[in-house]
C-alpha cells in the first residue's frame, strides 16, 4: 500500500501529509518520528502520501531515516542562513515550500521552537494552526483533520478543525504518539531545494548555547512532580522527596495538608484551591487523594502513589500503585534512579521523556 | 529571581496624582463603601484603600442584605445591584444529626418592591458598590494593604501602607477594615484585646446548581430566594450555627462557630462542614452540585460589651471594625452600611467647622445612639456570653426536641396518653426542670 | 535614546476554575474572577526595567470585552503610560490569526501616533512584548504571529532581556529551550515573548497607584482601526471549535505492591514499566 501512495509521486503531490522534522545536525527531536509515524496513518486514510520537511544541514542523511519511519517523501530544504535555526529564514523556507507542494497537513512538535516556527509560518500562509494536540484524526465525511486538545489548563478539551484553509496546521505535544518501529530499507523520494531567502532587516543571530543542568523548576513547566501530603509527617521529611524530585529532574508539590501544616510554602500546593499541573509523571506520596487535590493533577500523564492505606482513593487514579510506608519506599526509589543512570553511563542526565507516555 | 520586587515605579508614572485627600477610607467593604460613596457624591476628596486586588475579592459572607438600611445609603439599588435572589422564606432548622425540625415564615410582600432582603453575593455586590464609589469621584485603591496610622502631635494625620512611597496624608481616617482591626487598636481605641471568645470562625462553600433545580429543592418562585438557618448537633454540640442561602444558580453552605470552642476541641471549621453536609435533610437539597469555591473569615462576636472607641482626633471606626455585628443572626452588613454612611455624614458636618478633633468627631457616636445601630447591639449585648455559656442549646435541646417530635409523630402500638408520658419521662431524665426553666429565663433576657 | 514598546497584555479566567459542566457538557465560565494572564505580567516588568534603563514609553494593549479594562487598568498602576482597549464586537470570537490582524494593526496606530509625538526612539514601536503564552488558549502563537505582521525579528521565550543597544538597534536576550538557554542577539525592531524566568512584576509605588486611578483606558473599536472587517473576529479565523468536552476520568491502574514483594522489586518494576513508556533514566540523545 505504501507503493501506491508513492506512485502518485513525482514532484510531490498536492494534498500530502508534511511532518517538520525538527533536528539540530543529526539529532532529530522524539516528537519528529512521532508525527511521521502519525502522519502515515493520517495520509493514508486520506489517500495521499505523508512526507518530512527537513530544513538546514545535514539533511540527506536524515531521509532515510525518516523513510524508514513512514515517510515517502522527504523534502530537504538547505542554504546559507539556514544553520542553527532562527525564525525568519527557516518561516520563509517552509512557506515557500508549503506554497509549491500545497500540503493539505503541516504538523511540527509543540516544542519551543516548532511553536515558534508554526506560529510564524501559519500567519505567513494565512491559516488555521492548533496548539499542542494529544489526538488527531481525520473526520470520515469531510476528510478535515480533527485536532483535539487540552485548554483552560487541561480542565477542558477542545476538538479543533480548520475547516476552509489550506493547510491545516497543528502543533503537537511530544510523547502522544508512539514512536514508530524503524523499518529499514524502506525508501522514498527525495525533492532537494536551495530557495533564495529574502535578506530582511529582521534577523536572530545565536551568540552562544548552554545546555541545561536543571536546578529551579517551576510546577508548570515540571516533566516530573513529585508531591507530598500529611503522610510526610514533618517538614524535613520533604529532603526525602527533594531528593528523588532532584534525581528525576522534576519539582516538589504538596496537598493542603502539607502546606497548612506549614512544612511546604503554599505556592508548592496542587489542587482546587492551588495550582493545577500536568507533568509526565507525578508521583504523590502520603497523599490520601481528596477530590479537591485531585482536582490539580489529574491532568497528569502518569500517576504513581506510594501510600500505606489500601484503601487511600488516591489508588483510583494512580498509573502505578505501590501500598507501602513511603519512608521505606522513596529511598529505594532514589537507589533505583542512581543505580540506572550509572549503568547509562557516566553521571548522565535526569529523567529522558522519549514517546508514547499515553496509555 | 524577583529582582523586580520592591523596586519603587518611577517617578514620572506619578505626576497626576492628589499629594493629599481629605478623608482615606481604609478598608472597601459595606462600611468603607458607604462612607467613601457618601463623601464622594458630596464632592469630598477621598481615597479608599482596599487590600484585596478588587473590592469584594476577599469578602465573604453568608449573605443576605436588607432593602431597607441598604437604600438609605444607595437609593433603589436593587434596580442596578447585583443581587442573587430576593428572599421570601426565612426558616429556622432545629437539627440532628438525622433529623430537624423545621420552622419556615413566608411572605407574599416579600416578593416586591422595595422587597425585604436578599441574597447576595460579595464578590460581585462590593464590585457594584465599589463602582458606585468611583462614579461619585471617589479614587479606589485596591491592592494596597494599610499597614499603619500616621500621626501629627498626637492626632491620626493619615496611613501608611506596604508600597513603595506608601505614606498619605488627610484629615480623617475613616477606618472600615473590617473584624480584628488592626488599625484601632494602633490607634488606641480598641476595648477589648482580640480574643478568640469573641469572634466566631465561619467557613462556607459556594456550590452549583442549575437555577430550577434550586427553585424546585426550595420551593421558591423564579427569582425567590430562601434563606434558612440551623441549630443544633450539627456543628459537632459547640456552640454555633449553620446557614443555607439560595443564589441565582449557586447555594451558598457554611457554618460558624466561637473560634475559642474550636481550639479547645482541636477541631478544624471544614471538618465541621463536612459533616454538616452529611447530615440527610441537607444532602437532599446540595445533592449533585458542584463545590465552586470554599473560604473562611471571622465575625465579630463580642457585641455591645467589645466596642472600641469609635472616634479620636482625626479618626473614626465603623462596621465590623468596629464590632458592629448583631450576634444573635451574624448580621453585619447593615450595620456597617449604615455606621460607614453616619461617619461619612459627621465628616460632612465637621468639615463646616473645620475640625477633626475628638471633641468635634463625638458626633459619630452620638448619631449612632440615636439610630438602629447601637440600640440594637445594646439589645443583643449578653448574648454571646449566653450561648457560649449554654451548649446544651446546640446540643442537647435540638436532640431533645427532635426525640420528642420523632415519639409524637411515629404511630407505633403506644397510645397517645402512654406516649406523652414516656415523653416526659424521657425529657425530665435528660434535663432538670430547674435548669430548663433557668435556661430559658436567660434566653429570654439576653436574646429578645 | 528612550525606547517605545507596546505590552499585550490578555484577560483570561482564573483557569483552575473553569470546567465542564458534566450534565449540560457546556464550559462554565461564569463568576470565575478574570485576571491579566501572568506570563503578559513578566512581560510588562522585563518593558519596565528596560524603561528604567533607558527611558521611554509603554503602551499595554488588550484585545477583549469591555471588562479587561480592569487588567489594563492594573498595568497603569505598575506604571504603564498608556492603556488601550480593542474593544468591538468585531474582535469576538477570533483565533489567533485574527488576534494577531487586530493587535498589529493596533501597533501600527501606536507607533504612527508615536512618530507624530516624537515619543521613543523615533522609529515608531521598538520592541512589542507578549507572554509567552496565555494560560487559556495556551497556544504561544501571538507573539510570533505578530512579529510576522509587523515584520518584526522574533524572539519566542526570552527568560532574560539583557542589553538593548540603541546605536546599533539590537537586543541581546536569552532564550530558553527544552534543552538549555540559548544567548540571541536581534534586530530592532523586535517581537518578544516572555517566559515566567523573568523578574516578577514589582510593587507600585501608592503615588502610581493613584495617578492611576483616573487614567483614562482607551477603548478602540474596529472603525479606529485600518483594517478590513471580514478578517477581523470569527470571520477572520480560520479554525472552528467543533467540539468541547472534559477530559477522561483516570482509571484505576496497576497495583506494583503484593504479598512478598520487596521494596527494591517494586522500584524496580516501577521503573520497568516507565521506560516501556518512553520514560527512560539516562542521558539524552543516547
Ligand atoms: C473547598 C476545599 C478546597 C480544598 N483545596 C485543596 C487543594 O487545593 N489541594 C489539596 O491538596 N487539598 C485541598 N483541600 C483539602 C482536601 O480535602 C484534603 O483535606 C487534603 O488534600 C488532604 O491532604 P493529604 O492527602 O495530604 O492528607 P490526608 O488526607 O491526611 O492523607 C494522608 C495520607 O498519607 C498516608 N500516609 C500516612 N503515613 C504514611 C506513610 N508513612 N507512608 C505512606 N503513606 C502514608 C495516609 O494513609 C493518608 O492516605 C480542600 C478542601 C476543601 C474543603
Ligand atoms: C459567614 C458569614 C455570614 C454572614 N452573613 C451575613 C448576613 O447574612 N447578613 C449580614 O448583614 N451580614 C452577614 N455577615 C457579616 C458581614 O459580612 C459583615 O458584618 C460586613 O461585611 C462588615 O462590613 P465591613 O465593611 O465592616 O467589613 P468587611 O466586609 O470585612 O470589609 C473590610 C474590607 O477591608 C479590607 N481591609 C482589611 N484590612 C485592611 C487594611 N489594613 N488595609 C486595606 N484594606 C483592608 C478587607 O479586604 C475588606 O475588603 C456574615 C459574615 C460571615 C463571615
Ligand atoms: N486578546 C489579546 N489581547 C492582548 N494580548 C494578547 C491577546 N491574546 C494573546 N495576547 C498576547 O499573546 C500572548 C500569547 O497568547 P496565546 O497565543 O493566546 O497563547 C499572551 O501572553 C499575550 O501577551
Amino acid at each position: 500500500m505504501k507503493k501506491a501512495a508513492r506512485r502518485s509521486g513525482g514532484d510531490g503531490g498536492d494534498g500530502e501529509v508534511w511532518v517538520v522534522v525538527e533536528h539540530e545536525g543529526p539529532d532529530v527531536a522524539p516528537v519528529s518520528w512521532e508525527l511521521i509515524g502519525e502522519a502515515r496513518a493520517l495520509a493514508k486514510e486520506l489517500g495521499v502520501r505523508a512526507a518530512a520537511v527537513i530544513i538546514g544541514a545535514g539533511g540527506r542523511e536524515l531521509a532515510g531515516p525518516a523513510f524508514s519511519r513512514g515517510a515517502a517523501a522527504a523534502y530537504l530544504v538547505s542554504g546559507p542562513k539556514l544553520d542553527p535555526y532562527s525564525s525568519d529564514p527557516h518561516c520563509q523556507a517552509l512557506v515557500g515550500l508549503a506554497a509549491r507542494h500545497k500540503p493539505q497537513i503541516i504538523l511540527l512538535g509543540a516544542t519551543t521552537r516548532g511553536r515558534d516556527l508554526a506560529s510564524a509560518a501559519a500567519t505567513e500562509l494565512e491559516t488555521g494552526l492548533t496548539a499542542d494536540c494529544t489526538a488527531l484524526s481525520i473526520d470520515p465525511e469531510k476528510k478535515l483533520l480533527l485536532q483535539t486538545r487540552p485548554a483552560f489548563g487541561g480542565n477542558v478539551m477542545a476538538t479543533i478543525i480548520t475547516p476552509n484553509h489550506q493547510p491545516q496546521m497543528a502543533t503537537v505535544r511530544p510523547g502522544v504518539f508512539p514512536p514508530p518501529e524503524p523499518v529499514p530499507g524502506d525508501g522514498g523520494d527525495i525533492i532537494a531545494s536551495r530557495p533564495r531567502l529574502k535578506t530582511t532587516a529582521v534577523s536572530v543571530k545565536q551568540l552562544e548555547f548552554i545546555p541545561d543542568s536543571g536546578n529551579e523548576i517551576s510546577l508548570q513547566g515540571a516533566k516530573v512532580i513529585v508531591a507530598g501530603g500529611r503522610g510526610l509527617k514533618a517538614a524535613r521529611n520533604f529532603a526525602l522527596l527533594e531528593e528523588l524530585a532532584c534525581e528525576l529532574g522534576g519539582a516538589v508539590a504538596a496537598s493542603r495538608a502539607a502546606v497548612d501544616a506549614g512544612w511546604i510554602s503554599a505556592q508548592r500546593q496542587v489542587g482546587q484551591t492551588g495550582q493545577t499541573v500536568r507533568p509526565v509523571l507525578y508521583f504523590a506520596m502520603g497523599i490520601s487523594g481528596a477530590v479537591q487535590h485531585l482536582a490539580g493533577m489529574q491532568a497528569s500523564d502518569i500517576v504513581v502513589a506510594v501510600n500505606n492505606d489500601p484503601e487511600a482513593p488516591i489508588f483510583e487514579v494512580a498509573d502505578y500503585g505501590i501500598v507501602g510506608d513511603l519512608f521505606a519506599v522513596t529511598p529505594t526509589l532514589i537507589e533505583e534512579v542512581k543505580r540506572r543512570k550509572a549503568s547509562a553511563g557516566g553521571n548522565g542526565g535526569a529523567l529522558r521523556i522519549e514517546t508514547g507516555t499515553q496509555k | 529571581m524577583n529582582s523586580g520586587k520592591n523596586k519603587p515605579a518611577p517617578a514620572g508614572a506619578a505626576e497626576s496624582a492628589p499629594a493629599r485627600f481629605d478623608v482615606i477610607v481604609v478598608g472597601g467593604g459595606p462600611a468603607g463603601l458607604a462612607a467613601t460613596f457618601t463623601l464622594a457624591r458630596a464632592g469630598v476628596s477621598v481615597a479608599c484603600l482596599e487590600r484585596g486586588s478588587w473590592s469584594g475579592s476577599k469578602n465573604m459572607m453568608g449573605g443576605v442584605i436588607y432593602s431597607h438600611p441598604t437604600s438609605r445609603v444607595f437609593p433603589q439599588f436593587w434596580r442596578e445591584a447585583p443581587l442573587e435572589r430576593h428572599v421570601t422564606r426565612r426558616d429556622m432548622w432545629f437539627a440532628t444529626t438525622d433529623s430537624a425540625i423545621k420552622a419556615s415564615f413566608e411572605s407574599a410582600d416579600f416578593g416586591v418592591e422595595p422587597y425585604n432582603s436578599f441574597t447576595v453575593y460579595r464578590a460581585r455586590f462590593d464590585k457594584w458598590l465599589a463602582a458606585q464609589a468611583t462614579a461619585a469621584g471617589a479614587w479606589m485603591i485596591t491592592e494596597t494593604l494599610v499597614e499603619d496610622l500616621l500621626r501629627e502631635d498626637g492626632r491620626v494625620a493619615g496611613i501608611r501602607s506596604g508600597r513603595p512611597q506608601g505614606d498619605l496624608e488627610a484629615d480623617v481616617v475613616i477606618i472600615a477594615e473590617g473584624v480584628n482591626s488592626f488599625l484601632t487598636e494602633r490607634a488606641g481605641l480598641a476595648s477589648c484585646p482580640p480574643q478568640a471568645a469573641n469572634v466566631a470562625l465561619a467557613v462556607k462553600e459556594v456550590l452549583a446548581l442549575p437555577k430550577e433545580k434550586i427553585e424546585d429543592r426550595f420551593d421558591l418562585e423564579p427569582g425567590a430566594g430562601a434563606a434558612i438557618e440551623i441549630i443544633g448537633e450539627i456543628t459537632g454540640g459547640l456552640p454555633g450555627t449553620g446557614f443555607i442561602y439560595t443564589n441565582r444558580d449557586t447555594i451558598s453552605i457554611g457554618v460558624g462557630v466561637l473560634l475559642n470552642s474550636l481550639v479547645d476541641n482541636v477541631t478544624e471549621a471544614y471538618t465541621i462542614l463536612d459533616k454538616f453536609k452529611q447530615q440527610p435533610q441537607l444532602r437532599r437539597l446540595i445533592q449533585g452540585a458542584s463545590p465552586r469555591e470554599y473560604s473562611a473569615h471571622l465575625i465579630p462576636e463580642g457585641g455591645y460589651r467589645c466596642m472600641p472607641q469609635l472616634y479620636g482626633d482625626g479618626v473614626l471606626v465603623a462596621g465590623d471594625a468596629a464590632g458592629m455585628v448583631n450576634p444573635i443572626n451574624s448580621e453585619g452588613a447593615n450595620l456597617a452600611l449604615l455606621s460607614g454612611q453616619m461617619a461619612a455624614e459627621t465628616v460632612l458636618a465637621c468639615r463646616q467647622q473645620g475640625r477633626f478633633d475628638r471633641a468635634a468627631l463625638a458626633l459619630y457616636q452620638r448619631r449612632l445612639e440615636r439610630s438602629v445601630v447601637i440600640q440594637d447591639l445594646k439589645k443583643y449585648e449578653n448574648a454571646t456570653p449566653f450561648l457560649a455559656s449554654h451548649p446544651q442549646l446546640f446540643g442537647l435541646y435540638p436532640e431533645l426536641m427532635a426525640a420528642l417530635a420523632r415519639e409524637f409523630l411515629t404511630v407505633d402500638n403506644l397510645s397517645k396518653a402512654n406516649k406523652e408520658k414516656l415523653l416526659l419521662k424521657l425529657f425530665r431524665s435528660q434535663v432538670p426542670a430547674r435548669r430548663l426553666l433557668k435556661d430559658l429565663y436567660d434566653a429570654w433576657r439576653s436574646l429578645t | 535614546m528612550p525606547i517605545n514598546s507596546v505590552v499585550c497584555i490578555k484577560q483570561v479566567p482564573d483557569t483552575s476554575q473553569v470546567r465542564i459542566d458534566p450534565e449540560t457538557g457546556s464550559l462554565v465560565r461564569q463568576g470565575i474572577p478574570s485576571v491579566a494572564n501572568p506570563y503578559d505580567l513578566y512581560a510588562l516588568e522585563t518593558a519596565l526595567s528596560i524603561r528604567d534603563r533607558h527611558g521611554g514609553f509603554i503602551t499595554a494593549l488588550s484585545m477583549g470585552p469591555p471588562q479587561a479594562e480592569e487588567v489594563l487598568r492594573k498595568t497603569l498602576g505598575y506604571g504603564a503610560d498608556r492603556a488601550v482597549l480593542l474593544s468591538d464586537r468585531a474582535f469576538a470570537g477570533a483565533d489567533t490569526l485574527a488576534t494577531t490582524y487586530a493587535l498589529a494593526a493596533a501597533v501600527e496606530k501606536i507607533a504612527a501616533g508615536s512618530l507624530v509625538a516624537n515619543i521613543g526612539s523615533g522609529k515608531g514601536v521598538d520592541i512589542v512584548f507578549c507572554g509567552k503564552q496565555s494560560i487559556d488558549g495556551d497556544t504561544g502563537q501571538v507573539g510570533p504571529g505578530l512579529a510576522r505582521r509587523l515584520s518584526f525579528s522574533q524572539l519566542t521565550y526570552v527568560c532574560s532581556l539583557l542589553e538593548v543597544d540603541l546605536k546599533a538597534m539590537r537586543v541581546k536576550a536569552w532564550r530558553q529551550r527544552e534543552d538549555g538557554r540559548e544567548l540571541l542577539q536581534a534586530q530592532m525592531p523586535v517581537a518578544v515573548t516572555v517566559t515566567e524566568q523573568c523578574s516578577s512584576i514589582r510593587y507600585a509605588s501608592l503615588p502610581g497607584l493613584i495617578a492611576a486611578a483616573k487614567k483614562p483606558v482607551e477603548v478602540w473599536s474596529a472603525a479606529d482601526l485600518n483594517v478590513e472587517r471580514g478578517r477581523l473576529g470569527l470571520k477572520g479565523s480560520p479554525t472552528r471549535v467543533s467540539k468541547i468536552f472534559a477530559p477522561p476520568a483516570r482509571q484505576r491502574g496497576e497495583a506494583l505492591s503484593g504479598p512478598g514483594k520487596s521494596a527494591g522489586e517494586m522500584a524496580a518494576s516501577l521503573f520497568d514499566r516507565l521506560a516501556d513508556r518512553g520514560l527512560k533514566i539516562g542521558r539524552r540523545g543516547g
